[in-house]
């Protein structure tokens, strides 16, 4: 008889990250995280009960990416579905593989999230996401809105270009101990401030890369957690908010709401905090790997997150705070500023956060972490997140 | 299964050319008559999924376009991609896992798409796509398959197409009523042989909405909740080459599961009614036997013996099926949507009397690659 069960993640495979995988096809790159997540959990194709994929279809021009990828993912002759969501699509990924499992449909789901964006223009799939009348004329693509955000928030705060320009050199020198990492550097804030503009205030360096990479992530139910040498992570909650149809919702309803600074990632936090039991952020997640598309975010989002004060990111990350060593590390694996492969971009953070309630992070461990946040960011100012745990959640959340 | 129900369905008409309307004011009409439907509003829904394709709406996540439609508002929602049985799958997920209500819509329109372009987008971008291959080429590959593997003729697929043209007019929302013959459809012009016009599903726009719920929040809808009794999906390989096309065995295994959910050990005895995604007239057959509801290479048999039709013994798309009105991935949805009004006795002019199974089926990818299969039944 099915039930809802509590789910913990118990494999992990991920590819190396690159500006251009050219030795491997996209299928095989899938292949690549398979293979690994597989190995890490001891398992074969056999064992593996349903699978949930997800890319941006766009990207690399494929219809029906469930069907097509078969011979990568292992499906042949399982249940396969296809999540997506734009930049959220990996975080997506790893919530509908979570409820595969929480459902008591399946015991061993695993989720693939992957991109080539060698192979694809990304910024004019992107554009393809706005509105055909309203936006695509006017206002499109990632790096304008995410400008607009910017401003915004300097505007509204003092923070400065500098102060973004800490969280470029933040992660990506996380990104050092990650041998998995797309951009490793030990830049200094004048490095990023160097950098030519994109679009005012956001520079190069401020902005994430275009990565091939792909990650799979095996979930397992409850009664089938101790068949794998992993000690589960356990997945404590998961909430989300799709807020905007339109890229000026966010702006405008920041303004009739009042007070709401990321609608989508307040209401979705205060939902998981409240499920979770979440009152201090920063004193009770011992590490967060969040999805930062760009520098601002850094500041911005830790707010939303409930890790400070409104205004409160810049001197948050100047504390240390979110340093390695600091009070709640942010991004050891150097986080999307140094990879973002888009489809596993959000199944990556989950990895990572499982890695670290595992204690299995290697050179970027997080020293005892037990609690862990993982999000994804994208759509229009949309905002997955996922708390995972080392301790077994007293009960299903739903 | 935990008792989850089907509360409420919404369908739009499905025509040629909404031109009229946007997907999105589609989607709205088809949650909002859900809703009506199950006696509820966007209030009572904890969940919200959608589906859509992003090569059908041309547009990247291509959701976002209708969060506000679907009354996602400050809830959790997210997106399947692909045919609406699979989406509707994962809403029963949701719900098993402790939601309470989840609302589930899909939208298509097929008058704003480049179908040959875009089904031709699933095939392999290097070996394969030059051939100009697509839907409905593939589809004549595997019907050439079916009938040369079976003996199954041309006249054997065209009875479908009468028949459920035929069923059509008693549908209120069907596409495509047609009171035609075998020889008008061999008749008809060839598309890909073996395939004609007459044996195609027409291109069209629509949208349909579910509402999901468990066993208590299932008490306070308006309707006779329709109990969710299996659900089983299976995927077959991906190069043509790679399978024997002239049967599924994706469909076998997705029917195995979901009839070991509902207790069904004999199809044929058990299921009173089904509703199969007939894209093409061939299809009808072959998923029927897929379905075990007949042994392989007996569909045609079936069908000429007048069972499959609207009074006979299992009458299949009593709707008139998709090949009377296709809004692709809201296709699957309508099977489910069809044996639910069935089980409930709301299917009005083509109610089929006393369905208490219902089977409904769906597919993904070329050739029907990927299957889905969902057992209903009045009983919890």
């Amino acid at each position: 008889m099915m039930a809802a069960t509590r789910v913990g993640v118990v494999g992990v495979g991920m590819t190396v990250q690159r500006s251009t995988r050219r030795d491997v096809t996209g299928i095989e790159l899938i292949n690549e995280a398979v293979r690994a997540a597989l190995a890490d959990a001891g398992i074969k194709r056999k064992d593996i009960d349903a699978i949930v994929i997800g890319n941006m279809d766009h990207f690399e021009g494929i219809n029906y990416v469930d069907t097509w990828s078969v011979d990568g993912s292992g499906a042949l002759g399982k249940p396969i579905m296809k999540m997506t969501t734009g930049g959220t699509t990996g975080s997506t990924v790893a919530m509908g593989a979570y409820y595969h499992v929480a459902s008591g449909m399946f015991d061993r789901v695993l989720a693939i999230g992957w991109e080539k964006n060698s192979e694809s223009d990304t910024t004019g799939a992107i554009i393809t996401a706005f509105d055909p009348f309203w936006d695509r004329p006017t206002f499109a693509g990632a790096v304008a809105g995410l400008a607009l955000e910017a401003t915004l928030y300097m505007n509204e705060t003092g923070a400065t270009e500098e102060d973004a320009a800490y969280i470029a050199v933040r992660d990506r020198r996380h990104a050092l101990n990650n041998p998995y990492a797309h951009l490793r550097m030990d830049a200094k804030v004048e490095d990023i401030m160097a950098t030519p503009y994109l679009s005012w205030p956001i520079k190069l360096g401020d902005m994430c890369p275009r990565t091939d990479g792909a990650c799979a992530v095996l979930f397992a139910s409850e009664g089938a957690v101790d068949e794998f040498p992993n000690p589960p992570a356990w997945v404590h909650g998961v909430a989300d908010r799709h807020l905007w149809a339109y890229t000026s919702d966010p702006y405008v309803n920041q303004k009739v709401v009042g007070g709401t600074w990321f609608p989508a990632m307040e209401r979705a936090t205060a939902e998981l905090y409240e499920k979770v039991g979440i009152t201090d952020a920063l004193k009770q997640f011992d590490v967060a790997e969040l999805y930062l598309p760009y520098s601002f975010a850094g500041l911005r989002y830790m707010e939303s997150l409930g890790f400070c004060e409104r205004g409160g990111g810049p001197a948050l990350v100047h504390s240390g705070a979110t340093d390695m060593g600091g009070e709640c590390p942010v991004n050891p694996s150097g986080g999307v500023m140094s990879s973002n492969a888009i489809g596993a971009t959000g199944l990556l953070r989950v990895a990572e956060a499982a890695l670290q309630v595992q204690s299995r992070a290697g050179d970027r461990q997080v020293p005892g972490a037990a609690l862990a946040l993982a999000t994804g960011f994208g759509g229009c100012y949309w905002s997955d997140e996922l708390v995972l745990g080392k301790e077994k959640p007293d009960k299903v959340r739903g | 299964m935990d008792p989850v129900a089907v509360v409420g369905v919404g369908m739009t008409d499905i025509r040629r050319d909404r031109v009229e309307d946007t997907y999105a004011d589609l989607v709205y009409e088809a949650c909002q008559k859900a809703l009506d439907d199950a006696g509820m509003t966007a209030a009572d829904i904890d969940v919200v999924l959608t589906s859509s394709n992003d090569f059908f709406d041309g547009r990247t996540i291509s959701s976002m376009a209708v969060m506000d439609a679907c009354g996602s508002y400050d809830k959790n929602v997210s997106t399947v991609e692909g045919d609406g049985t699979f989406g509707a799958a994962h809403a029963v997920m949701r719900v098993l896992a402790g939601w309470g209500t989840c609302l589930f819509c899909v939208h298509h329109k097929g008058s704003e798409s480049v179908m040959p372009l875009i089904t031709n987008a699933m095939f392999d971008p290097i070996y394969e796509r030059f051939l100009g291959i697509e839907s409905i080429a593939s589809s004549a590959l595997q019907a050439r398959a079916y009938m040369d593997a079976f003996g199954v003729t041309e006249e054997d697929c065209a009875r479908v197409s009468v028949k459920n043209h035929g069923n059509a007019f008693k549908n209120p929302v069907a596409q495509l009523p047609l009171e035609i013959t075998v020889e008008d459809v061999m008749a008809s012009d060839y598309i890909a042989e073996p395939l004609k016009l007459l044996d195609c599903s027409p291109i069209s726009d629509g949208a349909s909405a579910v509402v999901i719920a468990n066993q208590e929040r299932a008490k306070g809808a308006a309707r006779k909740p329709v109990w969710v009794k299996g659900i089983g999906y299976n995927c077959d390989a991906f190069h043509l080459g790679d399978r024997d096309l002239s049967k599924s065995d994706a469909l076998v295994a997705a029917a195995k599961k979901a009839y070991k959910d509902a207790d069904i050990n004999d199809p044929p005895g058990q299921i009173d009614l089904a509703e199969v995604s007939d894209a093409f007239s061939y299809m009808e057959l072959m998923w029927l036997e897929g379905l075990g509801l007949c042994r392989a290479g007996e569909g045609a048999a079936l069908t000429a013996s007048a069972k499959t039709a609207l009074e006979g013994a299992l009458p299949v798309n009593a709707s008139g099926g998709c090949i009377s009105g296709n809004p692709v991935l809201v296709s699957g949805l309508n099977r489910i949507i069809e044996c639910v009004l069935q089980v409930r006795g709301d299917a009005g002019a083509h109610q089929v009397a006393g369905v208490k199974t219902a089977v409904a089926q769906g597919f993904n990818g070329p050739c029907g690659q990927s299957q889905c299969v969902w057992v209903l039944g009045g009983d919890a």
